[in-house]
């Protein structure tokens, strides 16, 4: 069906892509620690000889009932229904930050179970709906 | 200057065509516009944020998907030494090339209220940037590099290489945690939009196709007759 230098030219490239693959493969698996951007507390639970001078991002859902803001800084849980660590934060709040929904903090671990953040993302998920229908679906 | 690199012979058939387009283009973009900023709902959680989506999703998948073909004309040109296939993929690449900055600055915009930051080095974010500068390369080999077989070589090597990165791109919020939400609309599960904001979604994504096709038809013409220019002065 094809010539020759065609099938030659098939040949090497199907060997490209499956070199390549294999090799992005590779790559991506030694550099997991930078592709991600956050940790979840069962990750850091998990996580051997972690350090705490260094700067990382944890992230997961603020706990229901677990904020407490007083005159020097905000209290708050992160979960990932497994894990939690507690969350000292002390700066503004995004807007779609609230209690039940995603949430990054980026800080230092004071150790496993304690946060320090300097600066709070708000992860929101894949759902869109109108107001009403979210009432609704509540109910 | 234009005019005369553009035979009327040859263009008033396709002309029709491409006002007929216009016209068309025209009237879904004024529906689709009016659908997504005054009809449809604002989120329960983002507010009126949400209408960013309208542009920065179909913006997106136009440029992922414009890349993947140029990757395949690539393989086509490369391996079975199909030439006209990168002269479609040459023409294409400038569309999808803005769709990709689109879809990065209207996602930028759209991260400062939801997410509270303009930019963050996260798989998504990350890999579309990468995309776009696959774009950048691309299309600046095809104008650098003078000799036409040499810039047609070099161009579907970065091609198929910027294939890979399609994937990468695709999957990167489910492969690795990320700042960006997974996606929405799969082909597996029913869509996690509501029908209310999917319809104003898809009209957007159709008139940005049709955007996108007469563009790429008008382009494409250009470089058809560029080539018929260039051999009848060689012949000279």
């Amino acid at each position: 069906m094809f010539g020759n230098k065609v099938k030659s030219r098939m040949l090497f490239l199907v060997s490209f892509v499956i070199i390549s693959i294999i090799i992005i493969t590779f790559i991506f698996r030694s550099l997991e620690e930078n592709l991600v951007y956050f940790f979840s507390p069962t990750e850091i639970k998990n996580k051997q000889n972690i350090s705490l001078n260094k700067k990382i991002r944890i992230g997961g859902l603020v706990k229901d009932n677990s904020f407490i803001k007083n005159d020097e800084s905000i209290n708050f849980i992160i979960t990932d229904l497994k894990n939690e660590i507690i969350v000292n934060y002390n700066g503004l709040l995004p807007n779609l930050f609230s209690e039940g929904k995603g949430v990054i903090a980026e800080g230092k671990l004071k150790d496993k179970k304690y946060f320090i953040a300097e600066k709070i993302l708000a992860k929101h998920d894949e759902n869109y709906m109108p107001p009403e229908v979210s009432e609704a679906l509540e109910k | 200057m234009l005019k005369f690199f553009l035979p009327k012979r040859i263009l008033s058939s396709n002309n029709k065509l491409i006002n007929n387009l216009v016209f068309l283009m025209l009237l879904i973009i004024i529906i689709g516009l009016i659908y997504a900023l005054f009809l449809s709902p604002p989120d329960y959680i983002q507010g009126d944020s949400v209408r960013i989506m309208y542009v920065h999703v179909p913006a997106s998948i136009l440029s992922l998907g414009f890349f993947g073909f140029i990757g395949i004309a690539s393989i086509l040109n490369l391996v079975f030494k199909i030439k006209f296939v990168s002269l479609m993929a040459k023409s294409i690449a400038p569309i999808g090339c803005i769709f990709a900055l689109i879809s990065i600055i209207t996602g930028s915009l759209w991260g400062k209220p939801t997410w509270g930051v303009w930019w963050v080095w996260d798989a998504r974010l990350t890999s579309m940037l990468v995309l776009f500068f696959f774009y950048l390369t691309y299309i600046f080999l095809w104008n650098y590099v003078k000799n036409f077989e040499e810039a047609n070589k070099l161009t579907s090597v970065i091609g198929i290489i910027g294939l890979f990165n399609l994937p990468v791109i695709k999957y990167s919020v489910d492969w690795w945690n990320t700042l960006h939400q997974p996606s929405s609309i799969t082909l597996t599960s029913a869509p996690t939009i509501h029908n209310t904001m999917l319809v104003p979604l898809v009209i957007m994504l159709s008139a940005m196709i049709i955007y996108s096709l007469i563009i790429f038809l008008m382009r494409y013409k250009v470089e058809i007759i560029k080539i018929k220019v260039n051999k009848k002065n060689k012949n000279n």
